[in-house]
């Protein structure tokens, strides 16, 4: 049975002992952050915390299971804005509409990556690079340029605003379940075991008849509509679709799941480890805004963007050793 | 729109299949270039006027000198998401050199510095690409991703985000030089192209060039130097991206740290494709980068002075790359 395999702690350990140093490094951080600043472990910082960066975490899960086939999606921030867009338009009509019509709009961009990168074999970075600048574009086009209020009305801002049960957002809700899904769908499907195969070798999963082309399609319809769900948290949020928002994000992704030890040639990877990732990056941020608070020390946007390289330098790196170590040993 | 365009061009193929693939091919950027010339004589008001033709010189140098260095890294099987963060860099330590104390004291030997230091800070990112590429064996599209990402901040973070303005004649010339009546930088594009040219074609750095990326296994097992002929790749198309930063804040007489180069990446992508470069490596068309370049220019212009928006041009542009690599993508077959 899946689930009790879920909280075998032994099984976890031994298939994610190879991202050990993600969760070590995440705990490590956090005990950190709760020992030097006092409103770190408060729930205002947790929930803010998470309920900032679940849109991050969820694009990461896309990216997580398109990087596993050995591909690459830049068009998740892109489209993301586009999405948001979509949402606050949708918003008059309800979350019922609103939610699902931006992951599909966001989907579609998926459907569109698929097409370009399977019937016309073009490579997934052109292919996605491409989609980047027509989801650009098209969100500029729809909303004028302008950031496009959400209906206050509706029950739309709920999402992004409102607790399940007065405790957790409800992001945070339908980020673990997706969370949960996706894990389950890649742990204990022939699915997830073709999506790993692909990125091992194409050609050896083709020449073993597996359903290449379909898994495909789904990593890119996935990672299309987590990037769509993003946006549908951006527009409820902060109360408005922004056209010119997700730039930077699929870096953010690309790097919450190379921190979380999924190899970007593809077949190795955990949507957990993702997870914890995704959480590492935003916590390094979340530390040093606690710094900039205290004032001792000044970091401006910009040092920001350096850090961010600087960080993903670094987990290059160590990857590199990672894989290079492996290989000999193997 | 385009899903017809396509099948119409396989139907085409099936009967001829020689004929109309190699001339589509070969000849498709000309043919491309034609039509859109045909196309703004005909419907885009003023275009036949020299004002329209400096307008698109001074663009297009740009695009063309960072394409050239675009096709070198592709020619290697790489690719550089960088130049336009490398741009940014260039742009911004310039005026910071020629207006810093020293520059003002000894105007001569800061003009020269703010030339020199650039373009080597762009020569040095380049030199970081090549070795996280073909020493740490990173793939060219992650490990030029890490200077996307910090070199801009890089550069906003030397300027404080600030726009930096400044009037120098000798510096602007870069930018608003005319020599026998045509942009300077036009000139520069065209003296570039011929060197990288003579490099790529009459050089032994030029036969590995092509040799790596046509079987790097091939190439290693016949003694060619991979890792100092990639790293050389990368090097030159930093600095070939310097001096289209430096060009920009010329023209400009202003740097401003989070425009400059945006998206640059694209359109060098773009023009080095539509010039004939394919993604596998092997071939270095560096003439083929300039048509790419003219042919991305116009493109742009026709959209802009028929009063299509910028966001559809956009689009408009996703189009043209996915096509183009399409096209190239069908040589394998």
């Amino acid at each position: 049975m899946p689930g009790s395999e879920a909280f075998d702690l032994r099984r976890f350990l031994q298939s994610d002992g190879r991202n050990a140093g993600v969760w070590i490094a995440l705990v490590a951080l956090i005990l950190f952050g709760l020992a030097r600043y006092e409103n770190f472990g408060g729930a205002y910082n947790i929930v803010s915390f998470l309920n900032y960066n679940s849109m991050f975490i969820v694009i990461s899960i896309g990216m997580c299971f398109v990087i596993m086939t050995g591909g690459i999606d830049l068009s998740v921030g892109s489209v993301a804005a586009f999405t948001s867009v979509v949402a606050a338009y949708l918003s008059p009509y309800g979350i019922e509409v609103a939610l699902p019509g931006g992951v599909l709009a966001g989907a579609a961009f998926g459907a569109i990556n698929a097409f370009c990168i399977i019937a016309m074999r073009i490579p997934p970075f052109i292919a996605t690079l491409a989609t980047m600048l027509a989801a650009k574009g098209g969100a500029l086009v729809i909303s004028g340029a302008q950031t496009i209020s959400v209906d206050w009305g509706s029950n739309f801002t709920k999402l992004g605003m409102e607790k399940a049960f007065n405790v957790v957002p409800w992001t945070i809700v339908i980020v673990a379940l997706v969370a949960i899904v996706l894990w389950a769908v890649l742990e204990h499907t022939s699915l997830g075991r073709t999506v790993l195969a692909i990125g091992g070798s194409e050609d050896a999963s083709n020449l073993m008849g597996l359903k290449v082309n379909r898994a495909k399609v789904f990593v890119y319809l996935i990672s299309g509509g987590c990037a769509g769900l993003a946006g549908v948290f951006l527009a409820s949020g902060y109360g408005a679709g922004q056209p010119l928002e997700g730039i930077g994000w699929e870096l953010s992704a690309i790097a919450a799941v190379v921190v979380g030890g999924t190899l970007l040639t593809g077949g190795l990877g955990s949507v957990t480890a993702t997870v914890a990732g995704a959480l590492l990056l935003g916590l390094v941020f979340n530390i040093l805004n606690f710094e900039n608070g205290r004032g001792t020390i000044s970091l401006s946007a910009y040092w920001q963007m350096v850090i961010r390289g600087g960080f993903l330098f670094v987990v290059i790196l160590l990857q590199t050793r990672m894989t290079a170590s492996r290989q000999k040993a193997g | 729109m385009s899903d017809g365009s396509l099948s119409g061009g396989k139907a085409v193929s099936r009967t001829t299949p020689a004929l109309s693939l190699s001339t589509l091919r070969t000849h498709g950027g000309l043919i491309a270039l034609l039509l859109i010339l045909v196309f703004n004589a005909l419907f885009t008001p003023n275009f036949l006027q020299v004002q329209t033709l400096f307008v698109n010189i001074s663009q297009v140098a740009t695009i063309a000198i960072v394409a050239i260095g675009m096709t070198l890294v592709i020619a290697t099987a790489g690719i550089d998401l960088s130049v336009g963060a490398v741009m940014a860099l260039a742009g911004a330590l310039a005026p910071l050199i020629f207006q810093s104390e020293f520059g003002t004291v000894y105007p001569a030997l800061g003009i020269a510095a703010a030339f020199i230091l650039p373009l080597i800070a762009a020569g040095l990112c380049g030199l970081f690409n090549g070795v996280m590429i073909s020493y740490l064996n990173v793939q060219p599209i992650i490990a030029t991703l890490i200077l996307f990402i910090s070199g801009r901040g890089i550069a906003q973070v030397l300027t404080n985000g600030n726009l930096q303005t400044f009037s120098n004649p000798y510096f602007s010339y870069l930018g608003t030089g005319k020599i026998l009546g045509l942009p300077f930088q036009g000139w520069l594009a065209l003296a570039l192209a011929v060197a990288v040219y003579w490099l790529v074609s009459r050089t032994i750095f030029g036969r590995y060039l092509l040799a790596v990326g046509g079987n790097e296994k091939a190439a290693r097992l016949s003694g060619a130097p991979v890792r100092m002929v990639k790293i050389g790749a990368y090097v030159l198309c930093a600095f070939l991206s310097g001096i289209a930063g430096l060009i920009v804040v010329a023209i400009n007489s202003a740097s401003d740290a989070a425009r400059n180069g945006n998206l640059m990446e694209l359109d060098a992508i773009a023009a080095a494709v539509v010039g004939g470069a394919l993604l596998q490596g092997g071939r270095a068309p560096i003439f083929g980068a300039i048509l790419g370049a003219i042919i991305i220019q116009l493109v742009k212009y026709t959209l802009l002075a028929n009063g299509v928006e910028d966001e559809v041009a956009l689009i408009a542009k996703a189009a043209i790359i996915v096509l183009a690599v399409y096209i190239q993508q069908a040589r394998k077959e």
